[in-house]
């Protein structure tokens, strides 16, 4: 009897993340839905850059690489030729919310029909532990060594309460994957932003607040204490957008 | 024969509708043509010029720094591009608008009053087209036959009904007598 | 035949490219090239293709290699500025072995510039522009057929060879009106077994990609794809010899450049001058040879440009400097007269 078993959309290529980087999980979690909706045959995943940079080889869809920041670019284009096939980018904080913000925000203004898995460790793994614009108040990192000032680096950016205020996008959700619990929330978020993209219900995005153990120089049971403590206070969890809820409530009142 | 003509005005005044006609009707009369407007800021609001080549060869550079004609349509025109025709230039001048006279004596100047006319004929948008029958009429580059077929290509589709007063405005400028 | 109509040339490239089969289109607004995205913003919709303006350039370049890396042509334009914002989207879809169509409709610079025609990104559009070792293939019209024509083979090119292809025309080509045929190409589309549009659980995934984390893989990727740039050098060249059987002297110009020098060589054959002219139509690859058999010939060359002189280096490498070249340029968006080009062939014929 199997109990547990790989999902069919990642490949046999072993990942590169470090021990204890929650990057496998939600690659899992992105494949599991993939495999739900029964769509591996026509979904294109775009990859980053940043440690998630060949996620390309992970996956079992047809992959590109983007330059940085461009995911949602490059996903815009492909969903544009492609209307039918599922098209996802799965991106960290610098890629999205700081080289490639007018990428995100344009894409969500337009409510492109693609899902968007975010990925927010609050710090440049990949380059070695840089400040990102999601490190927290006071995070030391290499480029903010004695704690991120935020009259001089400001402050970090919120990306899905910030992506909410838009008319456009049509389902943001916060989840993090720390414990047993929140991985299940995860899943199902992640599920329904691509079941919403099936649908042609439009932009979805999934922030996951993850860790970086290597960077954050903790052991991987600290990371997760320290995403428990630090990183969901100040990112809290939750559904921040939801278009065809708000239509649904709408239609019972009225 | 090679005719390079350069139409110049405030930009509203059609400049670039009259010499997008004049060179549909070059083309009907089996010459080579090309059409070159000015670009960019100076087309809102200020100045507006084009260049329009006629030529039994092949047209090289589309530019008109040296006009054998030259239309102006107001007074900066004139100041500017006087200098710049060829001796021997026809130069058709609006004198509703441009109260001076040409100030060389090697070109020949034909003064029309085709903002008066337009506005007195009940067609104020159309002083360009009073300006090109005259052209026509002095220059002598394209011939006076077959207007509406060129015409037809400048005027929209869902404009014909403007086809006739064009026409009308140019036979006003052709048949004009000081 | 079909009808000639007078059209604007960056309306001719918009309605080309249609023609050719490209339904997808991204730009960003910028004189002297806005015609290409008007036009394009408003046929589109009525043909079942993309029009998108996107936030910037490089969104829009990045849009191009999605749609280029799904397998359908497509096409994005811009002018001098804009086109500089480009070039990472550009590296990385040479880099990715994509055909796309780049339009650069010039306008002076550096910085800002000007809005005036110019030719000044010669060097960025035939040695490479972005980042990397990497060729586009730059095809250079001299009239609004032209723009139509090359829009066209452009596409064939970049498809056939797998390598991004540029227009490369300036402001007055973009803006000027001349009597024009729309070509109908042949548009069958060309096998794509590499695009990413979906395995439906047919094949093993494909993968869009420009990056290699190891050298030596890296070193082989562009080693092959240097083979396939020299096919395209035996192949591709394209050049018009004009004048060319009996000339003592030569003009090198293309573009706008070359109609005027053209101009000049009618009227200096006219004084008993023997000038010819030699008009590069794809820039790269570089007419070298037609240039080398001319230095065996002629005494002097005159290479015309809208820069400060930038295609007269590969006028000197392709005549292995065995004759003098003179520059006869403008620049900022001034444009030389054909009397200002037979001046400087006086000097050459004075050398």
């Amino acid at each position: 009897m199997i109990v547990f078993e790989k999902p069919k959309a990642l490949t046999d290529a072993p990942l590169h993340y470090c021990p204890g980087c929650t990057h496998g999980i939600i690659h899992r979690l992105v494949a599991e839905a993939i495999d739900e909706l029964g769509i591996i045959g026509k979904t294109v995943g775009v990859a980053p850059v940043g440690c998630s940079v060949m996620a390309y080889d992970y996956f079992a869809c047809d992959m590109v690489e983007a330059a940085h920041g461009r995911a949602p670019a490059v996903a815009t284009g492909l969903k544009r030729c492609m209307p039918e096939n599922i098209i996802f980018t799965y991106q960290g904080d610098g890629d999205l919310a700081s080289i490639g913000m007018a990428e995100t925000v344009h894409a969500a203004t337009r409510n492109e029909n693609i899902t968007i898995i975010f990925v927010n460790n609050a710090i440049y793994g990949m380059t070695g532990g840089q400040m990102a614009p999601t490190s927290l108040p006071g995070q030391v990192t290499q480029t903010s060594p004695y704690g991120r000032d935020v009259t001089t680096a400001g402050y970090p950016i919120r990306v899905s309460e910030m992506l909410s205020t838009l008319e456009g996008p049509e389902y943001i959700e916060r989840v993090a994957v720390n414990n047993v619990k929140n991985v299940r929330a995860a899943k199902k978020a992640i599920l329904k932003a691509f079941r919403n993209q099936v649908e042609g219900k439009g932009f979805s995005l999934i922030e996951v607040v993850s860790t970086c153990p290597t960077n954050w120089g903790m052991t991987p049971s600290k990371a997760l204490e320290w995403v428990e403590t630090n990183m969901i206070p100040y990112y809290p969890l939750g559904v921040y957008k939801d278009k065809t809820a708000i239509a649904e409530n709408e239609g019972k009142e009225g | 024969m090679l005719t390079q003509i350069l139409i110049a005005g405030f930009g509203g005044q059609g400049v670039l509708f009259a010499g997008k006609f004049i060179a549909y009707k070059g083309l009907f009369e089996g010459k080579e043509v090309s059409w070159l407007p000015s670009y960019g800021p100076e087309m809102r609001g200020g100045t507006a010029n084009c260049s329009v080549i006629l030529s039994d060869d092949p047209v090289g550079s589309p530019i008109v720094s040296a006009p054998d004609v030259l239309m102006a349509m107001n007074l900066p025109s004139l100041d500017k591009y006087e200098d710049a025709c060829v001796p021997g230039a026809k130069i058709i001048i609006d004198s509703t608008l441009i109260e001076r006279k040409v100030k060389r004596d090697d070109v020949d100047a034909y003064y029309i009053p085709a903002t008066k006319l337009a506005n007195d004929a009940g067609i104020p948008t159309l002083a360009n087209m009073i300006m090109v029958g005259k052209m026509i009429r002095e220059a002598g580059c394209i011939s006076f036959d077959e207007m509406e077929s060129a015409l037809a290509k400048v005027v929209s589709a869902k404009r014909a009904n403007l086809l006739e007063v064009n026409l009308r405005a140019l036979q006003m400028g052709y048949n004009y007598e000081a | 035949m079909a009808e000639k109509v007078l059209m604007k040339g960056n309306e001719a490239i918009a309605e080309a490219a249609i023609k050719a089969g490209c339904m997808h289109y991204f730009g960003y607004p910028i004189t002297p090239q806005t015609e290409i995205a008007a036009y394009m913003a408003k046929r589109m919709p009525k043909i079942g293709g993309t029009f998108l303006q996107a936030e910037s350039e490089v969104a829009a370049i990045n849009m191009v290699y999605g749609v280029a890396g799904a397998g359908f042509r497509v096409m994005t334009s811009s002018s001098s500025p804009g086109v500089s914002l480009k070039q990472e989207g550009i590296s990385y879809i040479a880099g990715a072995d994509l055909p796309a169509l780049i339009v650069n409709v010039q306008r002076g610079g550096p910085g800002l510039g000007g809005i005036q025609p110019s030719q000044s990104d010669y060097f960025q559009a035939t040695k490479g522009g972005g980042h990397g070792d990497y060729r586009l293939i730059v095809l250079a019209p001299a009239s609004v057929q032209e723009m139509a024509d090359l829009t066209v083979r452009a596409f064939d090119l970049s498809d056939k060879y797998r390598v991004p292809a540029m227009l490369l025309a300036d402001g007055t080509l973009g803006q000027m009106m001349e009597p024009v045929e729309i070509p109908e190409p042949d548009v069958t589309p060309v096998e794509k077994p590499w695009a990413v549009n979906g395995t439906k659980g047919q094949r093993q995934h494909n993968i869009v990609n420009s990056l290699y984390l190891k050298p030596d893989q890296l070193e082989k990727t562009n080693f092959e794809r240097f083979e396939r740039y020299k096919q395209i050098e035996e192949n591709e060249v394209m050049v018009e010899s004009f004048m060319m059987e009996d000339a003592e002297y030569c003009i090198v110009a293309f573009g706008i450049a070359a109609r005027i020098s053209k101009n000049a060589v009618i009227a200096a054959r006219k004084k008993g001058i023997k000038v010819g002219l030699i008009r590069p139509i794809t820039l790269w690859p570089f007419p070298t040879d037609t240039i080398a058999r001319a230095a065996e010939q002629v005494r002097g060359f005159l290479s015309v440009e809208l820069s400060m002189g930038q295609m007269i280096e590969d006028v000197k490498l392709a005549s292995s400097c065995k004759k003098p070249v003179l520059l006869c340029n403008r620049a900022g968006g001034m444009i030389p007269s054909p009397e200002e080009v037979l001046a400087k062939l006086d000097e050459l014929i004075q050398l």
